[in-house]
């Protein structure tokens, strides 16, 4: 099914948002569909949190609109169909998994039976357990049981993985992907690249209070064109650096390590330079590298938006 | 295109079902917490048995043994209101749980009904720990009635404490919350007279000592246990016009400070 014949479940448009003098929205627009996976990426203070916290009614736009299945997100009815799982709530330490699951449950007019949330998230041997017994991975499991148990339609994740193993993590992945193919939409936040990259339908990154670049995980990929090139080579890292297609050149366990936007031109250079090159190797940047170029540059952008600002 | 599939309703018996979940959920984790349930158990069954049972029984008759079930249990039914309400509140604010409850289709006012339903029971069992020291221990002759009542203004008399713990815990977040209200439970207790009897204190302080809601509470407890002839009505009246003053300053903070 292509993104746009998707059912929209939750929309902002133009929402700002201010506390005190930080301005932590200028303007977002994102909407939620079901069946899709969105990432929400971007470096600390660019937003993120804000945006969800609107999602979910936890406060109000300065300007803008949000909307939850057609309504406010203060209104029950519309909460009715989400399941969250925020980055830092400290559950009652007393409660057993199963008294959590159940007092969840309870909010929800159809919830999933216990046994079947707990099999879901992989802590169908802990529901005995108190939640202060718990390891900080097992609490995030417990917590992810927690957002799934009243059968939501759209799932807000925020940082679902951390402190969780390499094991838990994939488990983890797995069960998310099986409630997208189930039609259940999810918003995840992840500083997790390899996250948005196992997982995301759509990678919507923000800085500054703005959406930077929204798109598929490829098109984020292309958007950035940036290269890896690596070889062996007598060329030192001086030499290449200092050519005008190598952003950024260093050596790598022996081999000489460079990044650029113009393979091409790069390639017919160092083949011309250095004839006895070997092991060449070129690939496309992963997420975290278009990631940082991104942000960077909007970090520029902020930067002189503040000196015309402050002039 | 926004879904269009309507959302499953839930019925009112779902709903209630939410409530009581969200109550026995409160009341089974502190039930389950000795760092919390122990000391508002036990600092009011010490005093009594000190100062009420063994000091007073060289006293006359049952004086004083009476007299200090009503004011060791009115100072008992403190903690559990500002303690168990209101720290309990500036904790969840700080550590995200009220913020996740929120974000959760909760019915709104479960979680302050779980609480208060939690501090009801846990003044019920402060209550009935000293009335049966004072008819087991220090042999008190108190009739069914009074017992009934001194229960009931226990259980109900939380009620002021739970909106003065509620507005604290507006004004302090977190760790400084049990500090804060340490400040304004101990004073109040020793200015209402429930340690020393006010006839004991100085003029300006026995003045003083209407300001108090524990004051008004404890006249309710004496006249439970038959040490107080006069009306009632005025005390009830003081206590519910606080516990108003102090939901609707609270309120106000809650909707311009979340």
């Amino acid at each position: 099914m292509d993104t746009w014949s998707r059912p929209r479940q939750a929309q902002l448009v133009g929402a700002h948002k201010h506390y005190g003098k930080v301005q932590a929205l200028r303007g977002v627009d994102l909407e939620l569909r079901g069946g899709e996976l969105l990432a929400l990426l971007g470096p600390n203070g660019a937003g993120k949190t804000t945006a969800i916290a609107l999602l979910l009614g936890l406060m109000r736009p300065d300007r803008g609109s949000v909307s939850l299945f057609g309504r406010d997100p203060q209104d029950i009815v519309a909460r009715r169909n989400i399941g969250v799982m925020l980055q830092d709530a400290s559950l009652p330490p007393t409660l057993k998994v199963g008294e959590l699951l159940e007092l969840t449950a309870s909010y929800y007019p159809q919830p999933r039976a216990v046994a079947e949330s707990a099999g879901m998230a992989g802590v169908a041997d802990l529901l005995q357990r108190r939640y202060a017994t718990l390891s900080g991975g097992q609490q995030r499991r417990v917590q992810f049981a927690l957002a799934l148990c009243g059968n939501p339609r759209l799932l807000f994740l925020d940082e679902p993985t951390v402190g969780m193993d390499i094991e838990a993590r994939q488990k983890l992945w797995a069960a998310i992907r099986r409630l997208v193919a189930d039609g259940c939409g999810v918003v995840l936040t992840t500083h997790y690249l390899e996250e948005a990259e196992a997982l995301a339908d759509r990678v919507c990154v923000m800085a500054h209070g703005r959406v930077i670049s929204e798109g598929s995980v490829d098109a984020l990929r292309a958007r950035v064109a940036m290269k890896r090139v690596r070889c062996s080579s007598a060329l030192d890292v001086a030499t290449v650096g200092a050519w005008p297609e190598v952003v950024e050149a260093r050596m790598d366990g022996g081999r000489l390590w460079m990044s650029t936007r113009q393979a091409e031109a790069l390639l017919r250079r160092l083949l011309a330079a250095d004839a006895a090159v070997a092991d060449l190797e070129v690939q496309a940047a992963d997420l975290a590298e278009a990631f940082t170029e991104l942000t960077h540059a909007a970090d520029a952008d902020a930067g002189r938006e503040a000196e015309l600002e402050a002039a | 295109m926004m879904e269009t599939i309507a959302t499953p309703a839930m019925p009112g018996r779902r709903v209630l079902g939410a409530f009581a979940a969200e109550a026995r959920s409160e009341l089974v984790r502190y039930l389950r917490e000795p760092a919390f349930l122990l000391p508002i158990m036990l600092f009011p069954a010490a005093f009594y048995l000190m100062f009420g049972i063994l000091l007073g029984s060289h006293g006359v008759g049952d004086g004083a043994a009476r007299y200090l079930l009503a004011s060791y249990s009115t100072f008992g039914v403190m903690a559990p209101g500002l303690f168990g309400f209101g720290v309990s509140l500036a904790l969840e604010r700080d550590n995200g749980l009220l913020t996740l409850k929120r974000a959760l289709p909760m019915p709104p006012g479960a979680y302050l009904l779980g609480k208060l339903l939690m501090a009801l029971c846990v003044a019920a069992m402060v209550g009935a720990l000293l009335l049966s020291m004072a008819i087991g221990l220090a042999g008190v002759p108190l009739t069914a009635t009074q017992v009934a009542t001194l229960l009931a203004t226990d259980a109900f008399g939380v009620l002021p404490f739970c909106a003065l713990g509620l507005l604290v815990g507006t004004w302090v977040k977190g760790q400084g919350a049990p500090g804060l209200l340490n400040l304004v439970y101990l004073p109040m207790a020793f200015l209402s007279g429930l340690w020393f009897p006010l006839s004991m204190m100085p003029a300006l302080l026995r003045q003083l000592a209407p300001v108090w809601p524990s004051y008004h509470l404890n006249q309710l407890a004496l006249a439970a246990v038959g040490l107080d002839d006069g009306s009632r009505l005025p005390h009830a009246l003081v206590l519910a016009g606080f516990t108003l003053a102090c939901l609707l300053l609270a309120a106000r903070r809650l909707r311009r400070h979340g």
